[in-house]
C-alpha cells in the first residue's frame, strides 16, 4: 500500500517539526535568558506520572521547586498538562516526607522484626542491610535476595540496580511493578515482532481516521493523548470515528461514536470475530502481498493455566481434607485449584472445539512457557471458524440490558471500520488488555487484525500499546529490570546475550545467572515460601499494588526475612518493611524516563533532596561497597539444581582481588572515571549533583563520614554504558549530552534522527537496510523467536525442522478462554479495578497534594443503580466488597464517571483505606506473568 | 434588704401621679422604639446574607427565613455532615441550616433524609418530589458558576475534575470540545454548567483543583440574571412559556418624566 | 446527709433533667441517637412524636409563615405538657440557660454583690413588652425576630451543634446576672420566659403554701428567682398562682417547716377553702 501524497506531506512535516523542535532549541540558552528575568530558574524535565511522557519546565527558587509549566517545546504536550502534571511542583513536599533511615529496633537499639521504627544513620542502615543480605545469600543463595523494582525508576537507577543484582549478586530476582502493567504487551511484542515496543508513535493520532480504544480509559489515564484524539475527532467529525471497547462505561465513551461493553475476557472473542469477518466474509480485504511477504501463522498450547500457584508449592502444602492447603483456606483453593485443571465451560467450548475440546471436558493445565510453532493459513482459518457474529455477540455482550441484535450490529460496525479500504485505524490499549489471564494472547490478536489488512507500522495505522508508567518503556523494558531480561532486549537465558553483558561489565564469563524466573508475583510467593529472605523495594509500592495482598503482607511481617523499602513517603510498603531508606524524589536527582512512543527524556537535578534522603542510584552504589568478589562470586546451586560456577578464580585472572568490592568493579571502574565532573560547562554547570560532588547538606554517608561525591559523572556513565548495548541493535539512543538539550527523541536514533514508524522501510533505517534488496515495504527485523517448528492447532510436530522467519512477524491462533474465576451463585459480581485521573497508582504522592486529595479523597465502588437497589444499597452508603480472599468497605457510587452495567463493579486502587488488592486474585497471564487486576468474582452487601 | 428601696425613693422629691404616668409612658415608648429599631436592624443584618446555600427543597430565602424554626433536624439527618446551623459570629442568619460546598458538598442522597424530617416545611418535600417519588435531581440549592479566567480547563489543561465529580455528569456539567489552535494538536475540554439541570450540590466546587475554586455554587437568585419577558427566543418553542407572565409595560425615562403637554410647552433654549 | 439531700433533691433532679435532655440532643446530633432529635426549637421523640416551641411558632405566625400540621401538633404536645407541669417549668427544668443564671445567682449571693451596689430597678414586666415587641417586629420583618437574637437558642443550639461565638452569649448572661441585674435575664428580659409565664397561668401543678406551718424564716423568698410570686408567704395559705413561678421547687427544698409543697391546682384551691386538708398531708 502506497502512502498518499497528503499523508506523506503530513507525516514528514510532523517529523521535521518534531526534529526541529527537538534538536534546535538549546536549553541552556533558554535557561540563561530566564535566569536574567528573576530569581527563579526554569529547566526542562519530564512529568513524574504516566507513560504519555509530557515535557514540563520546573521553576526553582531558593533551592526549592516552586512552580511548573507545560513545556511549550515538548512535542507530546506542547505546553499543556493534565491535573497530575499540573501539580508536579507539589509532589515532593508532603508534610510526612521521609528524611532519615528508619529501622525496627528493640529497646537496646538492635534490629527487632517486631520492634518499632526509630531513626538511624545511613551507616547503620547499610550495616544492617549488609548483614541481612549476606545471611539471605547464605541461606537461599542468589534466589534469596530480591528487588521489587519499578517502571518509575530513572534509567540510571534501574541500570544501577540491575547491574548490582545480576552482575554482583548473580540474582535475577529483580522485577519491576511494570510487570503488573506492561508485561503482556512485552511478550506480545516479542512473540509477534521479535523485539519490544510499539511500531508507531503518537503522531498516528493526527494521521488516523479511526481510533479504537481497547480496555483503556484514555480520557482519564492518558489525558493529553486523549486531548489529541479529541482534536483529531474535531478536525474531521464525519470521517474520524472513535470507538470505546470496555467492560463498563467510562469517560472515554463520551467522545465515542460506538461504545461496546463486553463481558470480561471476551475481548479475545471480539478480536477473533473481526479476523473472521476479514478471512471469511471479506477475503478481498486481506493484503495477500503483504501477508505473504511478512507474516507467518502460528499456534501455541491452550492448556497453560492461569499463573496461579501450582499444587505442591511449599505454601500450598499440606492439602487438608476440608479443601484448604498450606497457607490458603478452602475458599481460596476453589479458585487456585483451577491452576491444575479446569472443566471446559459451555461459554468457551465452541472456541476450543478446533483444539479438540468440548464442554464438560477436563483440561489438564501444564506450564507451557512461550512455546509456539508455525501453522498454515488453512489451520488458522479453521481456528477462526467458531467466531461467528452469533457466538461472539452471545458471549461478549456485557450489558444484560442490551439486546443481542443491537450488540451484534455494533460488533459488525466495528469490524467494518477495521476492514474498510483506505480507512486508517489505530488500536490503543492499556491495562484492560494487559492485565488479563490471556494478556499475551490478546495482544497478539490485536496485531492479527492489523496485519491481515496491512494496517500496521504505517503512519496513522497500527496497533499501539500505551504504557501506564513514566518509564515502563525507558527503564523497566529498555534497561531490562525484569527477571528474565538484560538491557536492549537481551535475555538472561541466552548465553550469547549473557556473554555480551559480562564482557561489557568486565565481570567473569559465567557470572550471570541463566535462570530468570523470579517475576514480581514469584518474589512475593518466594517470600511466602521462605526462599527470599532479603527484599528491597525501589520506587514502588508492592504491598499495596499486588493482588491477594493479605498473603504477602503476612509473609513479610510474620516470617524470618528482611524487607527494605526505599521511599519518599510512608506508604503501605514502608509500613510492612523492616528498614526504610529515605529516597530522593524525581527532581532531586539527575534522571531520565522513556515514554510509550519510545521517546527518551533526560533532566538534571533541580534541587537538593529533602532531609537526608539520597537517590536510589546512590543507595545501590553504596550498597555495592559492602560486597567483595569473595562475598558474592563463589559457587551456588539453584533450586532447580542448576549450578552457578565459582567465578572467583576467573575474577582473579581478570586482575580483581578477592576483596575487590563490587563498587570498584561495577560502578567506580575505569570507564566510569572517564566521565568527568565538569562544573564549568554544560550540562553540569549551575546544577546540583549530589551523587558526584556531594552537596551542601553534608549528609553523613554509608561509612559514617560526610559524603562528598564519587568524583566522576556517574549519571552519564550509567546512561552511556547502558545505551551502548542498544546502539547498532535497533535500540540506538543518542549521547547523554544530546538529551540534555532536546525534548526527548524516539529511538532508534540513527545519525541524529529519531524514528517515527519502526519496521517501515520509509521511516526506519533498520528496516530500510533490510529491504534494500527486495524493496519490501516493511521488515519485522526483531531477532527473538525467529525460527519455528511446524504443527497444527493441537500441537507441534516435534519431528519438523525449525524454519527461519527473518524479517517476518506472526499472526497467532489463540482462542477465547474463560478467566479462572467468574461470578457464580455465591460471588455473583465481576470486580474490575483501575485508576482515576486525579491519583497516581497507590496515591503515595497524589494523595498528599491537598487539591487532588480534596478532589477525590476516597475510592468509591461504582455500580449499576439497579444492582445497588437489588442488594439493598444506598447511593453514598457503605458496602462490603468481598471475594474468596478478603473484603473491603467502600462507598457505593451509582452515578458519576464510571457506569458499569448490571453485574460488574469498579473500584479504583489508589486508596490505602479501600485496600482493594486484598480482594483481587493474583492470577496472571501464564506467559507474561502479569496479574489480572481486571476481573475476579465478588459479592457486594451492605456494610 | 428589699425594704431599703422605698426609703431611698422617699428621699427624692415626690412627683405627681399623673406626671409620673406620662413620663413613664414616654420613657416606655422611647425605649421600645429605640430597642425596636436596634432589634429590627440586627434582624435585618443577620438575615441579609444572600450567599447562603440552603439544604435541598428549601423554600425561597424570604419564606425560608420565615418558616425555618432552626431545630437542626435536617442537620442531624444529613449522613455526610454537610449541613451546619449558622453559629453566632458567622454573619449568617443565626441557627439556620446551610452548607459550604468547598468543605463538604451535598452528596445528593437519593432518599434526601434532610427534607422529610423538617417539621415546618421550610424544606419542602414537594419541591424535591417527581411523580410522587423523592427525586434529588430536582433539587435547586444553587447554581454552579465557572470563572473562565482561573479555570485551568480554559487554559487547555486536561482537568475536568468538576465534570467527573458531578453526580449528574454529562447533564448538569457538559464538556465543550474545541480545538486548541495554540498547540495545533490538542483539544480544549471546557466544562459548561447547564443551568436548568444543575442542583447546586457543590461536588464540583469541592473537586475543583485550583487554589480557590474556579467553579463555585451561588444561590440561584444571586448567580442568575434575568432577561425580560418582553422578548421571546424565536428559535426556541419552549421559551414561549415566558409569555404567560408577560404584560404591557409602561415605560418612563428621564426624558419622558414630564407629560407630553408640559414637555411641549417647555421649549427651554430651543429657540 | 439526709438534710443535704432534702434541701437539694429537686435541684438535683432538675439538673439531671436539664443535662440529660441536652445529652439526648447532643447524642442525636453526634452519635445518631433517635430518642430525642433536634433541639428545643423543635424536636422529635423516637423519630415520631413532634415537639415545637410555641413561642417560636407564634413568631413565625406573626411573620406570616405557613404553619405546617406537624408543627401544630408539636406545639399542641408542648402546650399540653406545660399546662400540666407549669409553664415555666420549662425555665427551671429544661432550659440550659437556667444553669447559668442559677450559677450567677449563687455567686452573686456569695460575693454579696447586692450589698455592694445600688439595686437596679427594672420592671419584671419588661419581658412581656419584649414579647409583644418580638411579635410586632416579626410581623414587620417577616421573620421570627427573637429567634435570630435569642441567647437561649444560641446556648442550646451551641451545646448540640457547636457554640461558635455563642459562648459569648453564655458569658454575657452570666456577667449581666452577676453584676448588673439580679435575676436579670430569666426574671426580667427573656420573652420566652415571659411567654411561658402567660402559658403557665393556667397550669395544673402548683406550689402550695400553708401559712399555718410557716415560721417566717423567709428562706424561700431568698432563694426564689421570682420572689414576687411568694407574696403570700407567712400571710395566708394559698397556691402560688402566678404564671411567673418556675416550679423550680427551691422554696420547697429550703423550707424546714413543710410550709411549701407541690400540689394539684384544683385540690390546692379546695385546700384553700379549708377542705380535704388532711387528705393532702
Amino acid at each position: 500500500m502506497a502512502l498518499s501524497r497528503r499523508d506523506f506531506l503530513k507525516s514528514s512535516a510532523a517529523a521535521s517539526a518534531a526534529a526541529a523542535i527537538g534538536m534546535t532549541v538549546p536549553t541552556e540558552v533558554e535557561a540563561a535568558a530566564a535566569k536574567a528575568e528573576g530569581d527563579w530558574r526554569w529547566d526542562k524535565a519530564a512529568c513524574r506520572f504516566c507513560g504519555t511522557g509530557c515535557g514540563i519546565m520546573m521553576a526553582t527558587k531558593g533551592g526549592k521547586i516552586v512552580a511548573v509549566k507545560g513545556d511549550p517545546a515538548a512535542p507530546v504536550n506542547r505546553g499543556l498538562n493534565c491535573i497530575k502534571g499540573y501539580f508536579n511542583a507539589k509532589i515532593m513536599y508532603g508534610a510526612d516526607r521521609l528524611t532519615k533511615p528508619l529501622l525496627r529496633v528493640d529497646e537496646n537499639g538492635n534490629f527487632d522484626k517486631k520492634g518499632r521504627f526509630a531513626p538511624i544513620s545511613w551507616e547503620r542502615a547499610f550495616d544492617e542491610m549488609e548483614v541481612q543480605a549476606k545471611k539471605a545469600l547464605k541461606e537461599s543463595g542468589p534466589e534469596g535476595v530480591a528487588v521489587f523494582a519499578s517502571g518509575q525508576y530513572t534509567i540510571m537507577e534501574g541500570y544501577a540496580a540491575q547491574k548490582m543484582m545480576k552482575g554482583g549478586f548473580r540474582s535475577n530476582a529483580i522485577d519491576p511493578n511494570a510487570r503488573h502493567c506492561m508485561a503482556s504487551a512485552v511478550v506480545g511484542f516479542y512473540q509477534t515482532f521479535g523485539i519490544d515496543e510499539p511500531s508507531g508513535c503518537y503522531d498516528d493520532i493526527e494521521l488516523t481516521d479511526t481510533i479504537v480504544s481497547w480496555g483503556s480509559n484514555m480520557a482519564e489515564m492518558h489525558p493529553i493523548l486523549w486531548s489529541r484524539v479529541t482534536d483529531r475527532k474535531l478536525s474531521d467529525p464525519d470521517r474520524v470515528k472513535v470507538i470505546n471497547m470496555s467492560t463498563y462505561t467510562h469517560r472515554t465513551s463520551d467522545l465515542a461514536d460506538i461504545e461496546i461493553i463486553f463481558s470480561p475476557n471476551t475481548d479475545m472473542a471480539i478480536w477473533n470475530y473481526i479476523a473472521r469477518e476479514i478471512v471469511y466474509n471479506n477475503p478481498d480485504s486481506i493484503d495477500w502481498d503483504f501477508v505473504k511477504k511478512h507474516i507467518v501463522f502460528a499456534a501455541s498450547p491452550v492448556n497453560m493455566g492461569y499463573g496461579m500457584r501450582r499444587k505442591g508449592e511449599k505454601s500450598l502444602t499440606p492439602v487438608r481434607p476440608d479443601g484448604s492447603a498450606g497457607k490458603y483456606d478452602a475458599l481460596e483453593m476453589q479458585t487456585i485449584d483451577k491452576e491444575m485443571q479446569i472443566t471446559v465451560s459451555e461459554k468457551e467450548a465452541p472456541a476450543l472445539a478446533p483444539y479438540g475440546y468440548k464442554a464438560g471436558d477436563v483440561m489438564v493445565n501444564k506450564p507451557a512457557g512461550l512455546k509456539h510453532w508455525e501453522i498454515d493459513f488453512e489451520e488458522y482459518k479453521k481456528f477462526l471458524a467458531p467466531y461467528t457474529l452469533d457466538y461472539v455477540a452471545d458471549i461478549a455482550k456485557g450489558d444484560p440490558d442490551e439486546s443481542k441484535e443491537a450488540y451484534g450490529k455494533k460488533l459488525k460496525a466495528l469490524a467494518d471500520l477495521y476492514i474498510e479500504k483506505g480507512r486508517k485505524v489505530v488500536s490503543f490499549w492499556t491495562m484492560g488488555m494487559n492485565q488479563h489471564t490471556r494478556g499475551t494472547w490478546t495482544n497478539t490478536l490485536a496485531y492479527n487484525v492489523h496485519f491481515l489488512l496491512n494496517k500496521q507500522a504505517l503512519p496513522g495505522s497500527g496497533a499501539f500499546s500505551l504504557t501506564g508508567q513514566p518509564s515502563a518503556c525507558g527503564t523497566a523494558r529498555e534497561v531490562g529490570t525484569f527477571c528474565h531480561r538484560l538491557p536492549a532486549d537481551m535475555m538472561v537465558k541466552n548465553p550469547k546475550h549473557r556473554k555480551i553483558v559480562e564482557n561489557s561489565w568486565k565481570i567473569p564469563l559465567g557470572t550471570l545467572n541463566p535462570v530468570g524466573n523470579q517475576h514480581i508475583m514469584k518474589i512475593h510467593r518466594d517470600i511466602e515460601d521462605g526462599i527470599v529472605k532479603f527484599a528491597w523495594i525501589n520506587v514502588c509500592n508492592p504491598y499495596q499494588d499486588s493482588a491477594s495482598a493479605t498473603h504477602w503482607i503476612n509473609a513479610a511481617r510474620n516470617m524470618d526475612n528482611f524487607i527494605v523499602c526505599s521511599d519518599g513517603y510512608p506508604g503501605i510498603s514502608a509500613k510492612v518493611s523492616d528498614l526504610i531508606l529515605p529516597s530522593a524524589m524525581i527532581y532531586e536527582k539527575w534522571g531520565g524516563y522513556g515514554n510509550a512512543e519510545r521517546r527518551t527524556q533526560l533532566w538534571r537535578q533541580q534541587v537538593l533532596p529533602v532531609g537526608d534522603s539520597m537517590s536510589d542510584t546512590w543507595q545501590w552504589v553504596e550498597f555495592s561497597k559492602r560486597f567483595t568478589v569473595e562475598d558474592l562470586w563463589g559457587a551456588y546451586t539453584l533450586r532447580n539444581g542448576k549450578k552457578l560456577a565459582n567465578v572467583i578464580p576467573e575474577a582473579l585472572k581478570m586482575g580483581y582481588k578477592k576483596d575487590t568490592t563490587m563498587y570498584e568493579i561495577l560502578f567506580a571502574n575505569e570507564r566510569a572515571k572517564s566521565y568527568k565532573v565538569d562544573m564549568n560547562s554544560f550540562p553540569q554547570q549551575g546544577y546540583d549533583n549530589s551523587e558526584c560532588i556531594g552537596d551542601s547538606r553534608n549528609v553523613v554517608g554509608s561509612d559514617g563520614k560526610v559524603f562528598d561525591g564519587y568524583g566522576f559523572m556517574i549519571h552519564e556513565y550509567l546512561f552511556e554504558e547502558y545505551a551502548d548495548f542498544g546502539r547498532g541493535h535497533a535500540h540506538d539512543l543518542a549521547p547523554f549530552i544530546t538529551y540534555q538539550r532536546v525534548r526527548g527523541l524516539k529511538w532508534p536514533v540513527v545519525d541524529g534522527k529519531e524514528t517515527q514508524w519502526r519496521f517501515n522501510s520509509m521511516y526506519d533505517p533498520y528496516a530500510a537496510k533490510q529491504t534494500k534488496e527486495n524493496n519490501n515495504s516493511h521488515a519485522f527485523y526483531g531477532p527473538l523467536a525467529k525460527a519455528l517448528k511446524q504443527g497444527d492447532l493441537k500441537g507441534m510436530d516435534k519431528a519438523s525442522k525449525k524454519k527461519g522467519l527473518k524479517n517476518k512477524a506472526k499472526i497467532f491462533a489463540r482462542p477465547y478462554m474463560d478467566p479462572p474465576e467468574m461470578p457464580d451463585d455465591n460471588y455473583d459480581t465481576w470486580l474490575c479495578t483501575g485508576r482515576v485521573l486525579e491519583h497516581w497508582h497507590s496515591g503515595t504522592m497524589t494523595m498528599r497534594v491537598p487539591e487532588l486529595y480534596r478532589a477525590v479523597p476516597e475510592a468509591l465502588c461504582y455500580m449499576h443503580p439497579q444492582d445497588a437497589k437489588d442488594k439493598g444499597l444506598k447511593q453514598g452508603g457503605l458496602c462490603w466488597v468481598e471475594s474468596r480472599r478478603g473484603k473491603v468497605k467502600a462507598r457505593v457510587e451509582t452515578r458519576g464517571r464510571n457506569r458499569p452495567a448490571r453485574g460488574l463493579v469498579f473500584v479504583p486502587w489508589f486508596d490505602e483505606k479501600v485496600f482493594i488488592n486484598k480482594v483481587c486474585l493474583d492470577a496472571t497471564c501464564p506467559q507474561s506473568k502479569q496479574t489480572d487486576f481486571k476481573k475476579c468474582a465478588v459479592k457486594i452487601y451492605k456494610a | 434588704m428589699s425594704e431599703n428601696r422605698p426609703e431611698v425613693k422617699m428621699k427624692k422629691e415626690p412627683i405627681g401621679d399623673r406626671r409620673k404616668f406620662l413620663l413613664n409612658m414616654a420613657r416606655g415608648v422611647g425605649i421600645a422604639t429605640l430597642g425596636g429599631f436596634i432589634w429590627s436592624a440586627q434582624v435585618d443584618a443577620v438575615t441579609a446574607s444572600k450567599l447562603m446555600l440552603r439544604p435541598p427543597g428549601a423554600l425561597p430565602e424570604a419564606d425560608f427565613l420565615k418558616t425555618c424554626i432552626k431545630c437542626g433536624l435536617c442537620v442531624e439527618a444529613c449522613p455526610f455532615d454537610t449541613l451546619l446551623l449558622a453559629k453566632p459570629g458567622e454573619d449568617k442568619p443565626l441557627g439556620t441550616p446551610y452548607f459550604t460546598p468547598r468543605t463538604v458538598p451535598c452528596y445528593m442522597c437519593t432518599d434526601i433524609p434532610c427534607v422529610p424530617i423538617c417539621p415546618t416545611g421550610a424544606l419542602n418535600e414537594e419541591s424535591v418530589t417527581t411523580d410522587g417519588v423523592l427525586d434529588i435531581n430536582s433539587a435547586d440549592m444553587g447554581l454552579a458558576i465557572i470563572d473562565h479566567e482561573s479555570c485551568i480547563a480554559f487554559w487547555g489543561i486536561q482537568c475536568d475534575a468538576c465534570y467527573r465529580a458531578c453526580p449528574l455528569l454529562g447533564e448538569a456539567i457538559t464538556i465543550e470540545y474545541a480545538k486548541n489552535e495554540r498547540t495545533g494538536k490538542h483539544a480544549f475540554m471546557k466544562p459548561v454548567v447547564q443551568g436548568d439541570v444543575c442542583t447546586g450540590c457543590g461536588l464540583c466546587e469541592r473537586a475543583c483543583v485550583t487554589e480557590k475554586a474556579s467553579i463555585f455554587v451561588l444561590p440561584r437568585e444571586v448567580a442568575q440574571g434575568k432577561a425580560g419577558d418582553y422578548y421571546i427566543k424565536g428559535w426556541d418553542k419552549n421559551d414561549e412559556k415566558r409569555l404567560e407572565n408577560a404584560k404591557a409595560i409602561k415605560t418612563k425615562t428621564k426624558l419622558s418624566e414630564k407629560s407630553a403637554l408640559d414637555s411641549l410647552n417647555d421649549v427651554g433654549d430651543l429657540y | 446527709m439526709r438534710n443535704l439531700w432534702n434541701s437539694y433533691r429537686y435541684l438535683f433532679f432538675r439538673r439531671v433533667v436539664q443535662i440529660g435532655l441536652m445529652l439526648l440532643y447532643f447524642g442525636s446530633a453526634s452519635w445518631g441517637w433517635t430518642i430525642l432529635m433536634g433541639n428545643l426549637s423543635s424536636s422529635r421523640i423516637l423519630d415520631f412524636v413532634p415537639l415545637s416551641d410555641p413561642y417560636a411558632v407564634l413568631q413565625m405566625f406573626a411573620a406570616g409563615a405557613v404553619i405546617s400540621a406537624d408543627l401544630l401538633i408539636g406545639v399542641g404536645v408542648v402546650v399540653v405538657l406545660y399546662s400540666i407541669i407549669g409553664g415555666r417549668a420549662f425555665c427551671s427544668w429544661v432550659c440550659p440557660v437556667n444553669i447559668i443564671t442559677d450559677a450567677a445567682a449563687v455567686l452573686r449571693r456569695a460575693l454579696r454583690v447586692d450589698s455592694l451596689s445600688d439595686r437596679q430597678r427594672l420592671s419584671r414586666n419588661l419581658r412581656y413588652w419584649i414579647l409583644a415587641m418580638s411579635l410586632v417586629i416579626s410581623f414587620f420583618m417577616g421573620v421570627a425576630a427573637f429567634e435570630f437574637i435569642s441567647p437561649v437558642a444560641m446556648v442550646y443550639r451551641g451545646i448540640v451543634f457547636g457554640l461558635g461565638f455563642g459562648a459569648a452569649a453564655i458569658l454575657i448572661i452570666f456577667l449581666f446576672d452577676l453584676f448588673v441585674l439580679k435575676e436579670g435575664w430569666c426574671g426580667h428580659i427573656c420573652p420566652l420566659g415571659g411567654f411561658y409565664s402567660l402559658l403557665g397561668k393556667f397550669s395544673l401543678i402548683r406550689v402550695y403554701h400553708s401559712e399555718e406551718n410557716c415560721t417566717l424564716c423567709m428562706k424561700c423568698k431568698e432563694v426564689c428567682p421570682e420572689h414576687q410570686v411568694l407574696h403570700m408567704v407567712g400571710k395566708f395559705s394559698e397556691s402560688v398562682l402566678s404564671g411567673e413561678c418556675t416550679n423550680c421547687a427551691r422554696c420547697i427544698e429550703v423550707c424546714d417547716d413543710d410550709a411549701l409543697e407541690f400540689s394539684i391546682r384544683k385540690m390546692a384551691e379546695n385546700k384553700k377553702l379549708g377542705e380535704n386538708n388532711d387528705n393532702i398531708k
